[in-house]
């Protein structure tokens, strides 16, 4: 067993534990500490990553890939939490429970972590599951507050549900090909109905950790319900592990058309149903939500054409990577807010604070896809890419996509710069304005390293 | 060269975004960096030379073929100048403001990215400034706009954004069909990717017509503008006409004539009546107009239709070459002359709502009296637009004219009534505005003062120039070299 293979995961899980611990032996208000722990665990954990970061080879059993893709997801994954765990300190200042959120969310992180690497379906299920069982706890963790109880709770129903589909197809296709090992199944699943039933069942519980449609019921309730570093959390994170996994799974069957073509349905239902919801919100965090929701639906644009072209993988990745920084950016500028959620709320935001009116303002654009940011350059290789591929029938509904969001998106934007504002407007400060500052230099920073990212990203994936 | 003519508005922007300026301090960087630009583009003119001069290129993502790749050609070079010229004028233009100093970085920041759209040979970067220079105009038209300027900045922005996504689906697929994935403006005008016929050329080409139709703009993909334009603070509809209109005629000529001449050929039939019923539909829309805005926006979408004529005449490959040279440099005379003079009618308008308040025609009258010298200008400006001889807009109609009448004669005669309908509204336009007698609410009514009348004169005097010896003009734009040999690729 090379346990140093894993030994950004485990650095993760250790940490974890002793967040934990730490959380038992220090007194509530001293639970900062937790956060600093776990802070340089993630760090470890990228250092570790770094340090693997040109294998190429399966290990343990080939039930995990070392490859780009999972180098990627290790950078991203445990990247990104580190600025959740930022906005969290003050959040939960007064929360009895405090230190352990930051266990909670190691653990949670680890799952992501697994399910981006995994390359046997076992270890894909044990991914989700840990992912999902720790996601319900972030979601409800404000427990005497209906909303937040509310959205654990539909989480959970849904994600019970989708895992369960996940198991069930998992084991119809262990069934069918006799294996659960990716290497195995490489381009050797039976093209017979149960086989492709237990693969759609498969991609219905990866569908549920990315926010898809039919899945994808649980995120505007998380993120308005879930506790806003929380939600800043699950609607990136699990989604960053989602896609890989996904990718790798769709990349198993070349042969097979009705992969694809479900992925591309999915991919235009969802992000018309993310956009279509989204228009006349008028809570800022279920907005954000139901955004993210049309996100995913464009980020799967690119596993509908996964091994047709070479860019595909590449273009999944970034746009990825810029909708995390992006979509924690505007939780940032909210948390920052001390989740101020009403549209009503955000009027003559800029005249106020101008740092999160703009925050949002630019997180917003990067979603619509308005150069030279960052969203613009990730959506513009997923569109090469699909057209390259000959779907042009998907490009034309993203095209559509985009423009009806740039309409809900002004909703916020329009009177946040245009109108007058009213009342006083509290911020939360500390550690979570310092991240929102770091997460603002990231997406700016973005636009002038995509050049050598996008060259650095991987083409071709284990096994 | 020519990156500094982008660089320096841009960085201006972002000094007026950060450096707490006053607002006389404020509008003179603004001014000072515009006319830095403009004093750029003259050096890059004075040099000389043929086809595209003044390149240079600075890779940015070479795995996609993208670049920092800037160079102009005669067409691109005559609509940088007019556009720096513009934005001198609007920057400078005396106005009563709240947060002067984000104002004139939005400003500075348009005058950026409107010149690097015509100087960029890169299609991506094109595409860049495309979205940007939307980017802008909403802010400037939601935050200094008046009655219900946020949802005019709303409509103009989802509007035009439909307009550049287009634009980008037919952009990539271009490129793909490169032999070496590049989004290289000088590769594709040279080896045009697409062949005339089947699908998917007609498809971009439609795509690459809408896109651009919509910023341009044609019916019946106009109706962002009117209340884009009655919303908008003066100078930035001087913009909004002057400018970003021309953008998208520009790209009209450089991707779809330029980079696919043959299938232009094949629908340039349909593309001139397009131009035609702009041209009709918009001088008797506008005919129609109370509102003095409203009025002088619609006739930019009638001369924005004779522009539109001459191009698709232009690429027909129908005809004498004489005729579709005539055509297109009536066109591009048409987008400079448009622009010079739209511009001064909308700073014009500027005036008068800084003094009043107030843009309905019916509440004005006699307003010679107390204010000659606006009248003066109104009226010369008036003239110009309407097409009388001797002035800038005659030039580029009669060669627009000379070259359609040389193709589709038929179409050349339906639009010639357009200048008879246009020639009528803004007769009526003077007459209501400034003959008659003074209503007693105008009374205290003051006229231009220096500053003012400066910067018309400035820009009017080029359109008297240009409408007298218009040579130096026609042999900067060289049209010939425009227009790309039929059956030259693909």
């Amino acid at each position: 067993m090379p346990i140093g293979d894993l030994a950004p995961e485990l650095a993760v899980l250790l940490t974890a534990v002793a967040v934990l611990l730490l959380a038992m032996v220090l007194p509530q208000r001293r639970h900062g500490w937790c956060a600093l722990l776990a802070a340089a665990g993630l760090a470890l954990s990228m250092a570790f990553a770094w340090a693997q970061s040109d294998a190429h080879r399966l290990t343990f059993s080939g039930t995990f890939a070392l490859d780009g893709a999972t180098t990627w997801a290790r950078f991203a994954i445990p990247g990104l939490t580190l600025l959740c765990v930022g906005l969290a300190p003050r959040w939960f200042a007064t929360d009895r429970r405090h230190g352990e959120f930051y266990a909670m969310l190691l653990f949670s992180t680890l799952g992501a972590m697994a399910m981006a690497g995994a390359a046997d379906l076992m270890q894909l299920v044990m991914g989700v599951l840990l992912s999902s069982v720790t996601g319900y706890v972030l979601a409800a963790y404000h427990r005497d507050w209906a909303i937040s109880l509310e959205a654990g709770m539909k989480y959970f129903l849904v994600g019970a549900l989708a895992n369960a589909l996940l198991v069930i197809g998992v084991v119809f296709v262990m069934g069918m090909a006799g294996s659960t090992d990716y290497r195995d199944l490489a381009g050797a699943i039976p093209d017979n109905p149960v086989a492709l039933a237990g693969l759609t069942l498969v991609l219905m519980g990866l569908f549920f950790k990315l926010g898809a449609v039919p899945a994808h019921t649980w995120v505007p309730d998380v993120a308005e319900g879930a506790p806003a570093p929380a939600a800043a959390f699950l609607t990136v994170i699990p989604k960053l592990a989602a896609a890989v996994a996904l990718y790798r799974l769709v990349a198993l069957t070349p042969e097979t058309q009705a992969l694809p073509l479900l992925v591309a349905l999915v991919a235009a239902a969802t992000m018309t149903v993310g956009n279509l919801c989204a228009l006349w919100q008028d809570d800022v965090r279920r907005l954000v939500g139901w955004s993210s929701i049309s996100q995913t639906g464009y980020a799967l644009m690119a596993v509908a054409v996964a091994g047709a072209v070479p860019d595909a993988l590449p273009a999944l990745l970034a746009f990825m990577s810029v909708y995390g920084i992006a979509n924690l950016l505007a939780f940032a500028a909210i948390v920052e807010l001390r989740g101020r959620t009403a549209i009503a709320d955000y009027r003559g935001l800029i005249r106020k604070h101008p740092g999160p009116a703009i925050a949002l303002t630019l997180a917003f654009l990067s979603f619509v896809g308005i150069p030279p940011l960052a969203g613009f350059l990730g959506k513009f290789a997923l569109f090469v890419a699909t057209l390259e591929a000959g779907l042009a029938w998907l490009v034309v509904v993203a095209v559509a996509n985009t423009i009806l969001s740039l309409f809900y998106y002004l909703r916020v934007i329009g009177p946040a710069v245009f109108s007058r504002p009213e009342g006083a407007m509290a911020t939360l400060g500390g550690t979570a304005r310092a991240t929102f500052w770091a997460l603002f230099a990231l997406l700016l920073a973005t636009t002038f390293l995509w050049s050598p990212v996008w060259s650095a990203l991987p083409r071709a994936l284990l096994p | 060269m020519l990156t500094l003519a982008i660089l320096i508005p841009l960085l201006a922007s972002l000094v007026l975004a950060f450096v707490p300026l006053g607002e006389v301090a404020s509008r003179w960087t603004a001014t000072g960096a515009a006319a830095l630009s403009l004093v750029a583009l003259v050096i890059v003119w004075a040099g000389g030379g043929d086809g595209f001069r003044a390149v240079a290129e600075v890779p940015w993502i070479p795995t996609l073929g993208i670049a920092w790749r800037v160079g102009v050609d005669g067409m691109s070079l005559a609509l940088a100048l007019m556009s720096a010229l513009i934005f001198v004028a609007a920057t400078a233009w005396p106005l009563k403001l709240h947060d002067a100093r984000a104002y004139y970085a939005w400003m500075a920041f348009l005058a950026g990215v409107s010149i690097g759209l015509f100087v960029t040979l890169d299609l991506i970067v094109f595409y860049v400034f495309f979205d940007l220079s939307l980017v802008g105009m909403y802010f400037l038209i939601g935050r200094w706009g008046h009655g219900d300027a946020q949802h005019a900045a709303l409509k103009f922005f989802v509007y035009t954004l439909a307009g550049s996504l287009l634009i980008l689906i037919g952009i990539i697929v271009l490129a793909l069909n490169m032999p070496t994935l590049t989004f290289d403006m000088r590769a594709m005008i040279d080896s045009p990717p697409l062949a005339a016929a089947g699908m998917v050329p007609g498809l971009v080409f439609l795509a690459f017509v809408i896109g651009f139709g919509i910023k341009t703009p044609v019916f019946p993909v106009h109706t962002w503008l009117p209340p884009a334009h009655v919303n908008a603070p003066g100078p930035a509809s001087a913009i909004l006409a002057g400018v970003l209109l021309k953008m998208g005629t520009y790209g009209l000529i450089r991707i779809p004539l330029q980079m696919m001449p043959d299938t232009f050929a094949r629908w340039a039939l349909p593309l001139a009546i397009v131009g035609v019923i702009s041209i009709l539909w918009g001088s008797i829309v506008a005919f129609a107009q109370d509102n003095l805005k409203r009025r002088i926006a619609y006739t930019s979408v009638n001369h924005m239709g004779y522009t539109v004529l001459g191009i698709a005449v232009a690429g027909s490959a129908l005809g004498s070459e004489t005729a579709r040279q005539l055509a297109m440099t009536g066109a591009v005379v048409e987008m400079i002359a448009h622009g010079l003079i739209t511009g001064a009618l909308f700073l014009i308008a500027g005036a008068v709502w800084q003094r009043t308040g107030d843009y309905h025609l019916p509440n004005f009258g006699g307003l010679a009296g107390p204010a000659p010298r606006l009248t003066g200008a109104a009226t010369l400006a008036a003239f110009a637009s309407l097409g009388l001889p001797g002035l800038a807009g005659f030039v580029a109609e009669l060669h627009i004219f000379l070259g359609a009448f040389g193709v589709y004669p038929w179409l050349a005669a339906i639009g010639l009534l357009g200048i008879l309908i246009t020639a009528a509204l803004f007769l009526r336009m003077l007459r209501q505005m400034f003959f008659g007698d003074l209503p007693k609410e105008r009374a205290g009514f003051t006229d231009l003062d220096r500053t003012e009348t400066a910067l018309l004169a400035g820009v009017l005097i080029l359109v008297v120039l240009i409408g007298i010896w218009p040579t130096w003009l026609l042999s900067l734009i060289d049209a010939a070299s425009l227009i790309p040999t039929p059956g030259a690729g693909g």
